[in-house]
């Protein structure tokens, strides 16, 4: 089977639109999210050090600490939920429509 | 009194020490030779036997060019996320993030998670498109509707260039590393680090320098895991305890170079909270640029894609990795404060002047001595001079495969190469590079190299990223468009480095005041290359150009449905 004919008939499954913007919609939001933790993190640090350096309880640890690591756990955590569901649901999409495609 | 004040004084030797290494994404500066270490030697031999053992048995398997330089595709996720960790924690991050949280606490957490930023944004937006699109190299993905030759030539240089630069640091860093922690010649780490590194890449291909990037990856997780555990073991797991003890120390010495009692204890809490990591903010912001998009553009990462069976395992490999980073930098942010408590205070790991024996980037490794004892000193001593040569090993099989790939096979024999002449090519690079990076090793041995590391980070962001980015994701994106933006974001960001505080002023002595105020030029060559391969090809209306934006839902296809992607090889 020519690759032409293959691709004809992913373009013209609907599924393939519907999977194509669901998953870059999502893929972009999660980006925005991470952007906007990591430089507002930066900005906080560029423009507010004392609300970093302000003390969480009667000992020397600041909040900067919590939110600090917070912004790795953030990261690995937002990866995390990103990879789950592209594995699991938009795999599961994208096998069908290599499935009608290639029958 | 005098040995306080000795002791400040070494202190500010280490600011100045580390906070060269912040800006310069951690190098290792200069370093004294310390005595020989025969402990280290002994288990770093023990590594390089079991390494060789695996290139043995990975040189079986490699025959084909797919083989060669991704390892048939037969890499899982997990362990390719481990091999893609493990080219990132590197020696320089390991010592040098380690010993900036010493000197200044706070902000070298700040600097670490710079690093990590950029791995979800490469699992959202490129892993899956660059696993289904690509072959062997970063370019097969860059060029795949793209007229071949010029495209091609981009990324041969993209990838040379910051392979280079990444490679010279690395060299000068076995280098430096291996005076201090094994008590030998300089030269002898060059030459060592090189003729291993042929070793593994000529014989056994990405396979063997996957294997040797994961045994190193999980060897100094676990060493640096049991440091971290050692040093909240003495403080009953208590962040604040060990924080609370920490600040008093720094509170003493500072109190001890003469400073009032509330100035000594502003000094001491300082550790808390940002300090002067975060100058302005458009610094801060082009700096998290280059950390943040450097990332999706170095080639010997990039290449680590191409090494898994499908997109399912790219995405998790990059999981796998975005989490194994991210736990290291806790434990390298811990391993900083334990050093403050454990090493700052102890006689046994300071000289006649209250300075840190080896210097500031040995923080890591009295604390191994510190909580360990010998052996372990011994044992972490090996795994942080095996870093280098992983990384290394990495950098020259990416370096090699622009060559014999890109330009070889397809520039030059129009993609009509055989596997055979193609893999040929590739080994006899290997050896060229291999001969390159000793000599520019030794070259660079006094030079001030700090700025290396970041210039390699802001090429990858400002050429590399911006020609895959858009060739990936825009249709309108031209050949002409992508080749000349990004050479125009290669050449901005070299230009902008050289004429910034640590190349203008630190290298070549030619003002007091940089003529580039910032602190990375990523912010503005970006926007550089952006820029203009948006407008070049806006304005490109030529045949070709046509054909290009025609051939785009193809590349779509292929590149969200995986349809036609190359699979891993039969065995």
């Amino acid at each position: 089977m020519s690759h032409d004919i293959i691709a004809a008939r992913v373009r013209a499954n609907p599924k393939y639109a519907a999977l194509k913007s669901r998953r870059n919609r999502y893929g972009w939001i999660m980006t925005a999210l991470m952007m906007v933790v990591y430089y507002g993190y930066i900005m906080l640090i560029a423009f507010d050090k004392e609300f970093l350096a302000q003390k969480v309880g009667d000992g020397v640890t600041s909040i900067g600490i919590p939110i600090g690591v917070g912004v790795i756990v953030f990261t690995i955590v937002i990866t995390g939920i990103y990879v789950r569901r592209a594995n699991a649901e938009f795999d599961s999409v994208k096998a069908d429509i290599v499935k009608e495609a290639l029958k | 009194m005098n040995k306080f004040c000795s002791q400040f004084l070494a202190i500010a030797l280490l600011m100045a020490v580390a906070g060269g290494a912040i800006a310069a994404g951690a190098d290792l500066g200069q370093a004294e030779k310390q005595p020989t270490n025969w402990t280290a030697i002994g288990m770093f031999a023990v590594f390089v036997a079991g390494t060789l053992w695996i290139t043995k048995w990975a040189a079986a398997k490699t025959k084909s060019a797919s083989d060669f330089y991704t390892a048939g595709g037969g890499i899982t996720g997990f362990q390719n996320g481990l091999a893609i960790a493990g080219d990132y924690m590197s020696a320089a991050s390991f010592l040098g993030i380690s010993a900036a949280v010493m000197v200044s606490g706070y902000d070298g957490l700040i600097f670490a998670i710079g690093f990590l930023v950029g791995w979800p944004v490469v699992t959202f937006l490129m892993a899956e498109r660059l696993r289904n699109l690509g072959k062997f190299t970063f370019a097969d993905v860059a060029a795949y509707r793209f007229k071949q030759t010029p495209i091609r030539a981009f990324a041969a240089t993209g990838t040379l260039v910051v392979v280079a630069f990444y490679l010279i640091a690395q060299m000068v860093g076995a280098g430096q590393l291996i005076k201090l922690l094994f008590g030998l010649e300089y030269w002898m780490a060059v030459v060592t680090v090189g003729g291993l590194m042929m070793v593994y890449v000529l014989f056994g291909g990405m396979t063997a320098t996957t294997w040797v990037q994961i045994i190193k990856a999980v060897l100094l997780l676990c060493g640096a895991s049991f440091m971290a555990f050692m040093v909240l073991f003495q403080f009953g797991f208590s962040p604040e305890a060990m924080f609370a003890k920490a600040v008093e120390i720094k509170t003493g010495l500072a109190a001890a170079a003469g400073n009032s009692p509330e100035e000594a204890a502003r000094i001491g809490d300082s550790i808390m909270a940002p300090g002067n990591f975060v100058k302005d903010p458009i610094s801060a912001i082009s700096f998290g640029m280059a950390l943040m998009f450097g990332t999706a553009g170095l080639p010997h990462i990039l290449m680590r894609f191409f090494t898994v069976p499908d997109a399912k395992e790219a995405r998790k490999s990059v999981l796998w990795a975005t989490t194994w980073i991210g736990y290291f930098y806790i434990l390298t942010f811990i391993i900083g404060f334990g050093a403050i408590c454990l090493v700052l205070t102890n006689p046994d790991f300071l000289d006649a002047n209250g300075v840190l024996l080896g210097g500031g980037n040995m923080a890591a490794i009295h604390l191994a001595n510190a909580v360990g004892g010998n052996v372990f000193l011994g044992f972490i001593s090996a795994v942080a001079f095996a870093t280098i040569l992983a990384v290394v090993a990495g950098l020259t099989l990416s370096g090699a495969s622009a060559v014999s790939h890109d330009l070889y096979a397809t520039v030059f024999k129009k993609g009509n190469a055989t596997s055979e002449s193609e893999l040929r090519v590739s080994r006899i690079t290997t050896v060229v590079l291999g001969i390159i990076a000793v000599v520019l090793g030794i070259a660079f041995e006094k030079q001030n190299i700090a700025f290396m590391v970041s210039l390699a980070f802001a090429i990858a962001a400002s050429a590399n990223f911006p020609v895959l980015f858009m060739a990936v994701l825009w249709k309108d994106c031209t050949t002409i468009g992508a080749t000349i933006g990004g050479f125009i974001g290669l050449i901005t960001a070299v230009v902008l480095t050289v004429l910034s505080k640590s190349v203008w002023v630190d290298v070549l002595h030619m003002a007091d005041v940089p003529v580039f105020p910032y602190a990375s030029p990523a912010l503005f060559s970006m926007t550089a290359a952006f820029a203009s391969i948006w407008l070049i090809s806006v304005l490109d209306r030529s045949r070709q150009a046509g054909i290009e934006r025609g051939l785009f839902e193809a590349q779509e296809i292929r590149s969200e449905t995986g349809i036609g992607a190359s699979t891993a090889s039969a065995h």
